[in-house]
């Protein structure tokens, strides 16, 4: 066998592993799914009116579910974090990670398994989440070609806080920690961004924040392809941030894996 | 092959490689060692850990490294490990220098930490499919071989829980066992019994001896001086960061002088009795008691009552003999107190 084919059969091995363990305690998931359910309905039909009022042009004329759902979607991928940094956690706090490290396993091998079960857990996560959404009156306007970019895009979004997770998972020094520190991306950096309402009409420090910030433009390059606005080169400027964001949390999980629980 | 490659040049070449591979084969044999250190040195920032160990682990040898918390065994068997990156010193594992071949060093060892590190989401079967696929070994080897361990570490029952369900000993089984998945060469058992209740201490004893009958070398560390005597072919007795003392454990016994008699008198008539027939004795004549040195073993005993005959009333009579505790605390001087 070649360094290659080993490599991938360990990454096999892990991301197997971490499917089991999300199949047979499926509780963490149906609770990622569900915080973003409940912010679905809860924005949609006890806040969705008002906002949908102050919206204007911002909505192009439609209900306010469809400027909310791409928002959503978002928010349904950065629910998953708490999730990923738990199960890394688990894994180092756990001692497995250094089991792991003293075998002769390819060194990429466990992290990888936990991003791609994370990636998976994020695909189901948003196909239930637009299920849901289309029950509530959901209309998007995209054709196959921009649903292969919304796939691309949150799979990319995913691929990126994945590995910011695992960081956060591994130098987290228990499971509450890793779940805590988490929540700026699962909760602060959604709000703060254009997932609710446009970035123009907060208050203008914060508003030059959620201009900026990553979730911005992938929140809207979504947006756009759902309802059928041109996307224009916001796409390629979310796409870059989550390679800017995976390459972070790359580098900085494999760093942590490297030292340990020491 | 000399017909498909006329040049003189490769004959030679080869000729010399395979010289060079029977050599470096030979020097492997004859050392003979699974685990050579020298000059091992680890600190955390200020504080140092390990302050220049040397150590020598013959194959097929169980080693037992004893100290108390704190004295550098997790911190040697992490580096011997390949976990913890070493300052300074030489290592060779099984033949292999570990700052340049850690990866060949991972193939051949087996590591039992500290704390079970077990899958706690996965029942003790898949946890040793886990192992076996991470040791690509093929899945008819992988089943057979999750069946034997399960046998032979008396799991087959809990096979199909999860560890969430298990005791601590049972927890600790799956453990040692996951670490047999790839048949180590050299084990690592960091305070296997830690935490263990007696019953389950003595199960883990057998079984690291059964490990032991096999032929595996074994690097053990303990807290306990009784487990060290009871399992180690040879002790290293680490404190604060060295190893201060080194031998098998009768050879460490002996270092410290202190087997004797202790005979007990009723009068001090009775002990000067006895003083005049046991010379070598020494006196206490506050207590009335007479400590008489003893090789130990019945046949001396037997010597020092035939030397006292009828004669001499003897109150009380009592055997010592020194144990690790001693030698312990001879040599470091603090028996098991914590060392921070």
């Amino acid at each position: 066998m070649t360094t290659v084919t080993i490599a991938l059969q360990d990454a096999k091995t892990m991301l197997g592993r971490e499917l089991k363990h999300t199949l047979r305690y499926p509780l963490l998931l149906v609770g990622t799914i569900l915080v973003p359910v409940v912010m679905l309905l809860l924005f949609d039909y006890i806040l969705g009116g008002t906002i949908g009022h102050g919206l204007g042009a911002a909505a192009h004329g439609a209900p306010y579910v469809d400027f909310l759902v791409p928002g959503i979607l978002l928010m349904t991928v950065a629910s998953g974090c708490g999730h990923t940094a738990i199960n890394v956690n688990i894994d180092m706090t756990g001692g497995i990670i250094d089991r792991i490290r003293t075998m002769a396993v390819t060194r990429g091998a466990l992290l990888a398994g936990h991003v791609g079960g994370s990636v998976v857990r994020a695909l189901v996560a948003t196909t239930v989440l637009i299920g849901v959404a289309l029950l509530v009156g959901f209309r998007p306007k995209a054709s196959v070609a921009d649903w292969l970019a919304v796939l691309c895009i949150v799979a990319a979004f995913s691929i990126a806080l994945a590995w910011l997770s695992a960081a956060l998972g591994l130098v987290a020094k228990s499971v509450a920690g890793a779940n805590g520190s988490t929540l700026p991306v699962q909760f602060l950096l959604p709000f703060l961004s254009s997932t609710f309402v446009p970035a123009d009409s907060m208050p203008v420090g914060v508003r030059w924040f959620a201009a900026h910030q990553p979730f911005t433009p992938v929140v809207d390059s979504l947006r756009a392809l759902l309802t059928g606005e041109p996307v224009g080169s916001t796409a390629y400027l979310a796409l870059a941030w989550c390679a800017v964001i995976a390459l972070v949390g790359y580098v900085w999980a494999q760093v942590a894996f490297r030292r340990g629980t020491r | 092959m000399h017909a498909l490659r006329p040049q003189k040049g490769l004959d030679i070449d080869l000729g010399s490689r395979l010289q060079h591979v029977s050599v470096n084969t030979l020097i492997k044999n004859a050392t003979r060692n699974a685990v050579t250190v020298n000059g091992l040195r680890k600190a955390y920032r200020d504080k140092v850990v390990l302050d220049g160990v040397d150590l020598s682990i013959g194959e097929g040898e169980v080693f037992g490294l004893l100290g108390p918390n704190g004295a550098g065994k997790t911190t040697i068997v992490g580096i011997l490990s390949t976990l913890i990156p070493a300052d300074a010193g030489t290592i060779s594992v099984l033949g292999n220098d570990l700052r340049t071949e850690a990866g060949t060093v991972r193939s051949l060892i087996g590591v039992t930490g500290q704390f079970s590190a077990v899958d706690n989401l996965l029942t003790g079967e898949e946890n040793l499919f886990l192992m076996g696929r991470l040791h690509h070994l093929p899945a008819t080897e992988r089943r057979a071989r999750t069946s034997q361990l399960l046998e032979r570490f008396d799991l087959i029952e809990a096979a199909k829980r999860t560890p969430a369900t298990y005791s601590g000993g049972m927890t600790r089984r799956l453990d040692i066992a996951m670490t047999l998945m790839g048949r180590p060469r050299l084990i690592f058992l960091d305070e296997p019994t830690a935490g263990l209740d007696p019953r389950s201490r003595h199960t883990m004893w057998q079984l690291i001896r059964d490990l032991a009958a096999d032929g595996v070398t074994i690097l053990l560390t303990t807290q306990y001086l009784e487990e060290a005597d009871q399992l180690a072919d040879r002790i290293g007795v680490l404190d604060r960061g060295r190893i201060v003392a080194e031998g098998t454990p009768d050879q460490l016994k002996r270092r410290i002088p202190g087997a004797h008699i202790l005979l007990r008198f009723a009068d001090a008539a009775a002990l000067d009795g006895a003083a005049r027939v046991l010379p070598e004795g020494s006196r206490d004549d506050d207590e009335l008691v007479l400590r008489v040195p003893n090789e130990g073993g019945i046949r001396s005993l037997r010597d020092v009552l035939a030397r006292l005959g009828d004669g001499v009333a003897v109150e009380d009579l009592s055997i010592h003999t020194p144990d690790l505790d001693d030698v312990f605390f001879a040599l470091t001087g603090n028996p098991t107190r914590e060392q921070s």
